[in-house]
């Protein structure tokens, strides 16, 4: 207020005034000053002014926009499902995102200070903050493809699974009915019998896919040998037909790889893989008068990836999308902070004896701390209203466990069930979020001005 | 030897430090898998748009690293004889030049009258503006749907360009505002002495030394309206979309049309990478300034 003040005290045009001041006015006539802000402020007042009364005025009446309802709509966006969960999802949002993403963007920044391809770097991980939301979304369906052959995620998923884990060697096979085999839960199977040496304990198994035969040799019957127990996995099916169940006919394929163990009282005593003909040997003096067991990690589904937009994780994955994009902002300002933070202080920390880690905890954030608060601000702000990235990314089928305020907003508003009375509550909702931030703001300024 | 040791080493950074910890190796490693993760779903993309239907059906793009004669520019001259997409690129043209100079001109006014001229209730109004730069666009949406209806500029290109220069112009104006203030007075004064009207000191000193602050300005003003979807999809001409309109669209049939999808993606892209890269600088620093946004 003191600039208007001592601004009214000089006269229109006045030169070459009190050096301390900081502004002159130089222009006096109001006119002009009207003219020049105009148009500035018609726009504001009409299209941003204007619709925040309006739609708090309109927030307060129902669907029909007749209906006066007081402050029922602001009553439904915690009771109705569909808003709780995109309440619950924006919190989800608001806390995960720009906490993810101001960490790895400080990562990135103090990793890169100095460092002379650093730039070549943060060109990288800012260059998608150019690119629309719509083009990140299209970019993230294909890597969240739920197919492994196409989508870049659920083929490294696969690839990094089959590398610790062997992908089961006849998923969906199972023991020929009436066979000695029965399911004994989790999706093993057990013999019913006790095995001996005497007699060879055969596997008959049905329902293999044909792609795990491909190599497969012809099955052999397992003859006696000292000491072993043994016995022939083989597939009791011929092709054609004529095969006799229970019986390795000829042309009936061995199946190898088959993991086979000996249980004891709930104990496994002993296990081998069967071979190229079908065949195992278990050493007969620890598996004698046991049940021969196949594990159900023979036969278990071949693992397909995550199901990453699905109604569990399509927010998390969709997050991730976010991240992407933001990382590199906070990155930016994150470094722009580091480059003028006094480097006296660092090198009084390292004089004292500090190692890297103590300085960074101690000084460099501490130091960073205004940043961070900003970028974190600004993250926040931003995540409130996301809409597109959510829009684009989340396939129909999990929409609803995917919603958010702003996509909320947008259904009530020109969905499919308008209801612009519920629509502009969640608007001023949206509003009244960020008016903390509108005061901090405008203190700041104030505050700068007094200066 | 210890003193020197110690002011060199003073002048380095803690990447600087670690580098010369692990010869360097560790980190730079660490930064390029770093780089490549980032770079990963964009060059997905790219060599998608590059695939054809068939193949981007049965296989990853990175099949094309063990078999490059996949590469085809089959979905891309297509998609050039393709009138309703290259049509949506020239609607996001017409909406976003007019938008980013609308928002530059209209700005700049505004801010140097609150930096130079004396009025009542100056700093009130300023701070009125200022206050408005974190209102979400969201508050807007029903409101200005009916008040266009009203008027007639519901579905239009003029409706959109005049909702972005509404809701660019806060930042504009607090941007111009600060950084007109620091133009040195003398220069005003003697310009002012010359017998320049306002509207001359205006086009002559005024938008000229503002230079870094417009450029900053305007790219920001730029990518934000090429990119922008939410608005454009409420108030665009459905019947001539933008780009991001009429790709959002095709999103709908998502899975069998990537053969579109990507390459109008990129195709979309195109511009504001190029932008970006053009005016990094100006980019960098008008997303600093825009902090408070």
């Amino acid at each position: 207020m003191s600039d208007v003040q001592s601004g009214a005290d000089a006269p229109a045009g006045a030169v070459g005034g009190r050096a301390g001041k900081r502004r002159n006015p130089l222009g006096g006539r109001p006119w002009v000053a009207a003219a020049f802000l105009l148009p500035a402020l018609v726009l504001l007042g009409a299209l941003v002014g204007y619709p925040i009364v309006f739609s708090v005025y309109r927030s307060l009446f129902d669907a029909s926009g007749h209906g006066f309802v007081g402050l029922d709509n602001y009553g439904e966006l915690f009771s109705d499902d569909g808003i709780r969960t995109a309440l619950k999802n924006n919190i989800v949002w608001v806390v995960v995102a720009p906490t993810v993403s101001t960490a790895l963007g400080l990562i990135f920044a103090v990793l890169t200070e100095r460092v002379r391809w650093g730039t070549a770097f943060k060109l990288v991980v800012f260059m998608p903050m150019a690119i629309s939301m719509l083009a990140a979304g299209i970019i993230f369906r294909l890597v969240y493809d739920q197919a492994p052959e196409r989508g870049v995620a659920n083929a490294v998923a696969v690839a990094v699974h089959d590398t610790f884990a062997d992908p089961a060697p006849f998923p969906g096979a199972k023991p020929r009915p009436n066979a000695d085999l029965k399911a004994s839960g989790g999706g093993a199977f057990t013999t019913r019998s006790a095995v001996s040496a005497a007699s060879p304990a055969n596997l008959p198994l049905v329902a293999v896919q044909p792609d795990d035969l491909r190599g497969a040799r012809q099955a052999v019957a397992a003859g006696p040998r000292p000491g072993m127990i043994t016995g022939t996995a083989w597939l009791d099916f011929t092709r054609g037909g004529g095969g006799r169940a229970g019986v390795i006919d000829p042309g009936e394929k061995a199946l190898a790889g088959l993991t086979v163990e000996a249980v004891k009282d709930g104990r496994v005593v002993a296990s081998a893989t069967t071979a190229a003909d079908g065949t195992y040997a278990l050493p007969a003096d620890r598996a004698e008068g046991a049940r021969i067991r196949l594990p159900a990690a023979n036969f278990a589904a071949a693992y397909h990836g995550v199901t990453w937009l699905g109604p569990a994780l399509v927010t998390p994955a969709i997050i991730g999308s976010y991240v992407w994009m933001w990382a590199g902002f906070a990155m930016v300002l994150i470094a722009a902070g580091l480059a003028g933070m006094p480097r006296e202080l660092l090198e009084a920390a390292r004089v004292d004896g500090a190692n890297e880690w103590q300085i960074f905890r101690r000084v460099t954030v501490p130091l960073l701390a205004p940043v961070l608060v900003v970028v974190l601000v600004t993250l926040m702000i931003n995540v409130l209203k996301i809409f597109d990235l959510v829009y684009i990314i989340a396939p129909g089928s999990s929409v609803r466990s995917a919603n958010v305020l702003a996509l909320q907003l947008f259904q009530s508003s020109f969905g499919t069930d308008v209801d612009e009375g519920l629509g502009s509550a969640i608007a001023v909702f949206l509003l009244l979020l960020v008016m903390p931030v509108m005061y901090v703001n405008l203190r700041r300024i104030q505050k700068e001005r007094r200066r | 030897m210890t003193t020197l040791d110690g002011a060199v080493r003073g002048k380095q950074s803690l990447a600087a430090r670690l580098a010369a910890r692990t010869g360097g190796g560790a980190l730079r490693i660490f930064l390029i898998l770093v780089a490549l993760f980032w770079l990963m779903p964009t060059i997905g993309l790219l060599l998608s748009s590059l695939r054809s239907p068939q193949q981007i059906a049965e296989s990853g793009w990175w099949q094309v690293f063990s078999q490059p004669a996949q590469i085809t520019w089959e979905n891309y001259s297509r998609l050039l004889g393709n009138e309703k997409v290259m049509g949506s690129l020239l609607t996001t043209a017409a909406i976003t030049v007019p938008a980013t100079v609308l928002v530059v001109v209209i700005g700049s006014l505004a801010g140097y009258a609150f930096a130079w001229m004396d009025f009542r209730g100056r700093d009130g109004w300023f701070l009125v503006v200022v206050g408005l730069l974190v209102v979400p666009v969201q508050v807007a949406l029903i409101p200005v749907a009916k008040l266009f209806g009203a008027v007639g500029l519901f579905e239009t290109t003029a409706g959109v360009v005049l909702f972005h220069t509404a809701f660019g112009l806060p930042f504009a104006v607090f941007l111009l505002r600060n950084f007109f203030a620091e133009i040195p007075r003398e220069l005003l004064e003697a310009a002012r002495l010359d017998g320049a009207g306002e509207l001359r000191l205006f086009t002559r000193v005024v938008m000229p030394l503002g230079g870094p602050a417009i450029a900053s300005l305007g790219i920001f003003q730029f990518l934000w309206v090429w990119n922008d979807m939410l608005i454009a999809l409420i108030f665009a001409d459905s019947g001539h979309p933008p780009i991001t309109v009429a790709l959002q669209q095709e999103v709908r049939q998502f899975g069998n049309n990537i053969d579109v999808l990507a390459p109008g993606a990129f195709l979309s892209m195109v511009v504001p990478l190029v932008v970006f890269f053009a005016f990094q600088r100006q980019f960098v620093s008008g997303v600093m300034a825009g902090a408070v946004k």
